[in-house]
This record gives C-alpha cells, sequence and structure tokens, in this order.
C-alpha cells in the first residue's frame, strides 16, 4: 500500500511501477516501498526513478500511469531504473559518457620524447 | 464573461487590434553579414531595441513570414531594417508590410549607405530617435482576455514533469478560463501522449489533426536518428522521450484544445493552442529547433505577448521582444541560480507548497509583468534571438473549428 512507502517517495498514478525521489538519497540509505525495507543499491538524484515492485526483461515502465518504454532487463524494487535498464519504444536516448582517462594517444604517432 | 478581476492592465494599442505589452524598437539584419551593424545600432539602447533577424543569404518563405509577423508583433512599436544590400531577403515586402501596419519604418542598406561605420551612426540616430518617440506613446486599457501567453520547457529534468510543468498547466486553465490565449509546442515532446491529448480536442477533426501532428514528429525525429532529448535531460534522471513527453505534456493544463496552429498563424480567438513546430515534407534542413529560442520565436510569431519557461536543468535565456518568465522545477538548481528564477516550483518537490498555489503565483505574475513589472531575464539583458531554415504547409480546415 501506497501509504507504507516512505514520504522521500513520489508516486504518480496508482498504476505506476517506478517512484520518483522527491530528495537525493544515498548508497544504503534504508527506504520503505510499500512496507518493505530496502537498501538503496546506488546513490540516487532528485527526480531520478527507482523500482515500486519487480519488473522482468520486456516489461513496461509505467510512470504517470502510462508506459514510458520498456525494461531492458531484470529489476528489483528500490532499484534505479535509468538508461542501463529502460529503453525508449519510439527514439534511442542520448546521454553523454565521461571522456576517456587518460586520453588515448593519436593512433600511429609517436610523440612521447617531451612526455607530452 | 471574460476577467470581472480588478486588474488594471494596460498596454499599445496597434492598428489591427491587438494591444501590447511593450513598446520596442526591432533593430533587424537581414543576413548574417549586417548582424555586426545592427549589433551597434542596438547597442547604446539594448533595453528599449532588440536584435531580431535572419542569418541566411538564400530565400526562405516561413524566414520571410516569421519576420512579418515579428515586425507587427503588439510588442513592436518600429523597426529598423538592416540590410547588407545583395542577400536574398526580399526586405521590400518586409518595409511594405511593417509601414502598412502603421509603424515607423526606415531601411538602412550597408553597401548604399558608405559601410559600417556611416550605417551604424545613421542607425543609432534613428533608433534614439524612435526611442524617445515610443516612450511618449499613451496606454490603453487592456483585458486578460487580450493576452496570449506561451509555454516552453527547456532544460528538463526529473523535477520538471512533477513540478513546474503542472504549475503552468494549472495557470493556462485559469487563463483560459478568462478567456485568455495559450499556446504550448513541441509536437516532438508529444511523442506518447497523442492519444490522452486528443481525447481533449473540441472537435473529432481536430483530434485526428493533434495525433497526425504528433506522428509527424516521431518520423521526423526518427529520420533524423535522435529524439527531442538531450544529455542532461539523462542526468537529470529522464530515461525516454516518453517520459520526458508526459512531463512536458503537462504544460498544457486540463482545458479543451480549441485548435492547432503553426508558427505565424494567430489564433482567432481565446483558448489553447497546440503549436506544430516540425516541418513538412521531407527532412529538410536538420533539427526542427535547434534550442529552446527557436520555439520562443515562433510563438512570439502567432502573437505570444510573453513565454512562460519551465526549467529543471537551469536554462537562463530570456527573448527579443516579448518577456520570458523563468519557473525553476528543481529546487536544488533555484538555489543555485535563483539570480536567474522568476518562481520557485520547486518547493511543489519539497513538500513546502502544492501545484496550485505555484500555479496561482504563475499566473499573478503574468498579470504584472503584462502590466509593466520586469522579468528576471529582462533584467539581465537577456534578448536571444534565433531564425533558421524551415518549410511549412497551410494548416487545414479542421486545424481551427469555429
Amino acid at each position: 500500500m501506497s501509504d507504507q512507502t516512505d514520504d522521500r517517495l513520489i508516486l504518480l498514478s496508482p498504476k505506476d511501477n517506478v517512484l520518483v525521489a522527491r530528495v537525493p538519497l544515498g548508497h544504503g540509505e534504508p527506504i520503505l516501498i510499500e512496507g518493505i525495507h530496502v537498501a538503496m543499491s546506488a546513490p540516487l538524484s532528485m527526480g531520478h526513478k527507482i523500482a515500486r515492485r519487480d519488473i522482468l526483461p520486456g516489461d513496461k515502465i509505467i510512470k504517470y500511469g502510462v508506459p514510458i518504454g520498456s525494461a531492458t532487463a531484470s529489476i528489483r524494487p528500490g532499484d534505479h531504473v535509468h538508461l542501463h535498464n529502460l529503453k525508449s519504444d519510439y527514439t534511442a536516448s542520448y546521454a553523454l559518457q565521461p571522456a576517456q582517462t587518460p586520453p588515448m594517444p593519436p593512433h600511429g604517432a609517436n610523440r612521447s620524447e617531451d612526455g607530452l | 464573461m471574460s476577467d470581472r478581476k480588478n486588474t488594471p492592465l494596460s498596454g499599445y494599442q496597434r492598428k489591427d487590434g491587438r494591444t501590447g505589452i511593450r513598446n520596442l524598437v526591432a533593430v533587424v539584419y537581414l543576413v548574417e553579414c549586417a548582424h555586426h551593424v545592427a549589433r551597434q545600432i542596438a547597442h547604446p539602447t539594448s533595453a528599449h531595441s532588440h536584435i531580431i533577424g535572419f542569418p541566411g543569404c538564400f530565400p526562405n518563405e516561413y524566414a520571410q513570414t516569421m519576420l512579418e509577423r515579428l515586425c507587427t508583433h503588439p510588442n513592436t512599436g518600429a523597426v529598423l531594417l538592416v540590410s547588407l544590400g545583395c542577400e536574398s531577403f526580399n526586405r521590400h515586402k518586409l518595409e511594405k508590410v511593417i509601414a502598412d501596419s502603421g509603424r515607423p519604418v526606415k531601411t538602412l542598406v550597408i553597401q548604399a549607405n558608405g559601410g559600417t561605420r556611416s550605417t551604424i551612426a545613421a542607425g543609432q540616430a534613428w533608433v534614439a530617435d524612435a526611442v524617445a518617440r515610443l516612450a511618449r506613446t499613451p496606454k490603453v486599457p487592456m483585458k486578460i482576455s487580450d493576452l496570449v501567453v506561451a509555454t516552453v520547457c527547456g532544460g528538463s529534468d526529473g523535477t520538471s514533469g512533477i513540478s513546474g510543468n503542472p504549475a503552468v498547466g494549472h495557470a493556462f486553465d485559469r487563463l483560459v478560463a478568462a478567456g485568455a490565449t495559450c499556446i504550448f509546442e513541441e509536437t516532438g515532446e508529444l511523442i506518447g501522449c497523442e492519444e490522452i491529448m486528443a481525447s481533449r480536442a473540441a472537435t473529432p477533426a481536430l483530434a485526428e489533426e493533434l495525433r497526425a501532428s504528433v506522428h509527424k514528429a516521431a518520423r521526423y525525429y526518427a529520420t533524423l536518428g535522435y529524439g527531442s532529448f538531450a544529455a542532461g535531460n539523462a542526468e537529470g534522471g529522464l530515461t525516454t522521450i516518453e517520459e520526458k513527453s508526459m512531463g512536458a505534456y503537462a504544460k498544457s493544463g486540463q482545458s479543451r484544445i480549441s485548435g492547432l496552429i503553426k508558427p505565424g498563424d494567430v489564433p482567432p480567438r481565446g483558448g489553447l493552442y497546440l503549436m506544430d513546430v516540425v516541418p513538412d515534407g521531407e527532412v529538410r534542413f536538420g533539427f526542427p529547433n535547434i534550442s529552446d529560442n527557436a520555439e520562443i520565436v515562433e510563438m512570439m510569431a502567432s502573437g505570444a505577448h510573453m513565454t512562460l519557461f519551465v526549467t529543471g536543468r537551469g536554462s537562463v535565456v530570456g527573448s527579443a521582444l516579448g518577456p520570458v518568465i523563468k519557473i525553476a522545477a528543481n529546487p536544488q538548481m533555484y538555489e543555485r541560480l535563483r539570480e536567474d528564477m522568476d518562481i520557485n516550483a520547486g518547493r511543489i518537490m519539497t513538500g513546502a507548497a502544492s501545484i496550485a498555489a505555484i500555479g496561482t503565483e504563475i499566473y499573478d505574475q503574468v498579470l504584472a509583468v503584462a502590466a509593466g513589472a520586469t522579468t528576471k531575464s529582462e533584467e539581465l539583458g537577456h534578448f536571444e534571438f534565433i531564425l533558421t531554415y524551415k518549410s511549412f504547409d497551410p494548416i487545414g480546415p479542421s486545424c481551427l473549428p469555429v
């Protein structure tokens, strides 16, 4: 029942299988989802989603009471739901990846003499 | 029926019957090559003379229409056109449209006017005189039902669709009920919402047009390979375009949808209108709108006096010719960027305010800005403008049911 859910989490529609973080949540922080105690498996920023219940690959993710895409992996209650386990049913989402560090040397270049 | 409130609105009467909430000089470059001269001309009077223009050298019917609408926008009181001289833009037609609207207009051609320095001097003198004359324009009473208000969301995150966008929807419902005209847009960010949106259409034929506009956007973006989805959206907790769409859709409120318009179409009466901003025909000229200001410009070309801009990540833009009210959806961002934000809808996230309370705050702010109060972006001199190449077919008769 939703009244046994943490008030740091928002349920936008009773049909939803995800909850939205009202505040940032830290890694390992205990949260309450429909009467079940879960520890956060990763830190979560405000506005991000976690699963409200078990979700299987191919299941629709429901937010605002409507599908917002399909699961690409098994998701446990409390898991972060994002690009790694949810994809659009329309067009792919684009996200910046962190730049590789240290940068790869230019292919075929051999200019290590000065260490730059 | 409309407004019974004692809000003493007043504005600038234009010959076409519309009323402006600002009385600005538009300084218009007709090709990028004239942009520097236009910028220098407007600089000494930059709070009163805003720069708009079109960078392309080759003709485009859409760009011609957009500049005609903006130069005869209710907030525009006088216009200076700055031409290099050899570009393709039809400055003669533009000047005639402006003159026919009853506004003072002057064209300076750099190649015929002695060059950069001479044109800047002549332009600054003309604009200084125009600004002084416009300052003496008497104001007339204005009703809420005369107002045209647009909304856009930019730099969205997981908070936008929960706090700022529903609060704008609440304000839109009140404005529409008071007889105002409200415009929402970006069909590429309504993907997945087409059926629920169509159920709000005034007629079944309009419902079909609304659905078709979203399907067109989905096809267009599929060809481009990217949805209307930026990297910062994902960082802010949005995962898919459908999710972003549902949040964006909340800006439209609950009112019946009265019509579908395209950029430059002026809504015939009060009500809620969807603007279809995705070009018609095969994919040409690239992305429909390369950034948020392109959409603000298109809604202003349809008569919007001001824009309600909801942002989660924190956009800082304003607009030439029309005030932009910035609504922070995310309370953490509001604290970081409060010098740029007009309203803190992030209080909905933290539970400190209801959607209705923030909606009322937005509604009150709309009336204050219409009455002359300045927004943060106006105070900061944010008068951005973008106009690029596009092509549209005219709307069909079922888009504006009687």
